[in-house]
């Protein structure tokens, strides 16, 4: 489980995260909606520790981040970034299986490989895309590989900035039935961001609302139609009439 | 004049400041030195970048100025009639001061620069975040197989630029100048001593490792987007540049008192 209280996160003058307090349930997927630029990155890359909050706590199973010890922790997560952040020097599947030939989880180089091209099958690549490097592939392609990495080492908890953007509807189909299998078949904690109202409908179990720097509404993806919170209804609606404003 | 003074005392303090940081940088890399992992793949792979790859521009700088200098020192030494020099100081010249020092710069134009932009790109483009998320250490898997190579090849950069621009002292003096090819060659091997060649070798391992590690440090540091990655690579640059020379002063005067 995986618990936020009174997060705080400031750039300069620019106020991101003004009080975040958020749980998401072990073994559930948890959808970030909300704005841009409201800080839905932000606030993964803080529980990971790559950005440092200013004020605040962060749990997972009721132990405080910051006194865990760095390397186990960060063995259970996997992360796809809103960029991809695919590591150019290396071919797409030394990529994914960049935690597979290092450290605790390291294994031979032909099951890396292997591992690595199965995860890509799953994300929809064929296996010919393995020894291209990221730089040659389309920005689709390039997303999609990512995830592969992310989910390479089947951890235990997955966070995706923005899985389906970018790729065609079927494979955004394909994309978010594959986030739902994770979190079903595998038993996975999952942290997604989307803009994409068919993904939060499919990959959702709860979703939480990020706006002005604070969790405007969450509950689960079922009530969402019938929240009565204005914000929310704006937003999922697509409506430029509303509290929230157009211009930010 | 309280504006200014408040202006300079402010610069100090964030001169120190970036000092302080660059200090901290470097204990760290030296301390990851002793901690495990070691990636030796991405050491060897900045062995071949930084030093196998540095040897065309570090032996044409070298043996460039070997001719040069040889010129000078016939043009300089005849107006007191002591051409006979010319092969002992610029053997000596080489050696202890223009190998290393002009072999560290055009590694500084070469390496710092292409470490800053890639590590920069990498911190831009959310590649080191990755990293972290990834267990892996970017210090341990960047910054030390860069700055450990670059350590450890310059001094053989340098030996073999020194032995370059001896040869380009050489064939001016023989070709240029009339100097007997066989006294040429002894009286630069009798001038020579170890002392000579080893202390330009050891500037040459100090300059490599401030070579990387301004590279390093800039690239962690860079700014966002392709305006940051661009003030890094120039800052490491003209940091590893300065750096080198006031070191070589630094490093001569040790080596000469003593
Ligand atoms: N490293 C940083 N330095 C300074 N400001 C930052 C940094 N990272 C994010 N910000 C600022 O924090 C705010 C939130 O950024 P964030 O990337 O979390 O937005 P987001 O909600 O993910 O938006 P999007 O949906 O467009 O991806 C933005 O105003 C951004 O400019
Ligand atoms: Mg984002």
């Amino acid at each position: 489980m995986i618990e936020l209280r009174g997060l705080h996160k400031s750039f300069g003058q620019n106020n991101v995260l003004a009080g975040v307090d958020l749980s998401i349930e072990r073994g559930k997927s948890m959808v970030i909606i909300g704005g841009s630029g409201t800080g839905k990155s932000v606030l993964l890359k803080s529980i990971l520790g790559l950005i440092t909050p200013d004020q605040g706590q962060i749990l997972v199973d009721g132990q405080d981040v910051t006194q865990a010890d760095r390397d186990a922790f960060l063995a259970r997560f996997g992360m796809l970034f809103q960029g991809g952040a695919l590591f150019d020097s290396l071919p797409v599947w030394q990529n994914i299986a960049f935690r597979l030939m290092r450290g605790s989880l390291k294994r031979p180089k032909d099951e890396a490989r292997d591992i690595a091209i199965e995860k890509l099958r799953r994300v929809g690549l064929k296996s010919d895309v393995a020894d291209r490097f990221p730089a040659e592939l389309s920005g689709g392609m390039q997303k999609r590989v990512s995830l592969a990495r992310a989910i390479a080492a089947e951890p235990e908890i997955i966070f995706f900035d923005e899985p389906t953007t970018g790729l065609d509807p079927i494979m955004s189909g394909v994309i978010n039935d594959l986030i739902r299998e994770i979190v079903v078949d595998m038993g996975a904690t999952a942290m997604t961001i989307t803009h994409d109202m068919t993904s939060v409908r499919t990959i959702a179990d709860d979703i939480a609302m990020l706006h002005a720097g604070r969790i405007q509404w969450t509950g689960p993806v079922g009530d969402m139609d019938q929240s009565g919170d204005r914000y929310i209804d704006q937003f999922i609606n697509g409506r430029a009439e509303g509290p929230i404003e157009a211009i930010r | 004049m309280t504006g200014a003074l408040g202006a300079l005392g402010s610069a100090v303090l964030a001169m120190l400041a970036s000092i302080g940081r660059v200090v901290i940088f470097a204990a760290n890399t030296v301390k990851h030195l002793a901690l495990h992992p070691f990636y030796p793949r991405e050491f060897f792979q900045a062995l071949v970048q930084i030093g196998w790859l540095s040897l065309p521009v570090v032996g044409l700088t070298a043996f460039f100025t070997g001719g040069a200098l040889a010129l000078q020192i016939y043009a300089g030494g005849a107006r007191f009639s002591a051409e006979a020099v010319v092969p002992s100081i610029v053997a000596i010249g080489m050696v202890r001061e223009l190998g290393p020092v002009l072999g560290g710069l055009m590694v500084a134009a070469r390496v710092a620069s292409s470490i800053a932009a890639e590590i920069g790109t990498m911190k831009v483009t959310e590649q080191i975040d990755a990293l972290v998320t990834l267990s892996t250490d970017p210090m341990k898997y960047l910054t030390l197989p860069r700055v450990l190579a670059a350590t450890l090849s310059l001094p053989i950069l340098v030996a073999v630029g020194d032995a370059i621009g001896i040869f380009g002292g050489f064939l001016v003096g023989v070709n240029r100048l009339d100097f007997n090819s066989a006294a040429y060659l002894k009286n630069t091997v009798d001038f020579l001593e170890t002392a000579d060649v080893v202390s330009g070798m050891v500037k040459g391992a100090v300059f490599g490792f401030i070579v990387a590690l301004m590279g390093c440090y800039h690239g962690m540091n860079s700014g966002r987007g392709a305006q940051g990655v661009g003030r890094a690579t120039k800052s490491a640059v003209v940091a590893a540049s300065v750096l080198i020379l006031g070191a070589n002063y630094i490093l001569t005067e040790v080596f000469f008192t003593s």
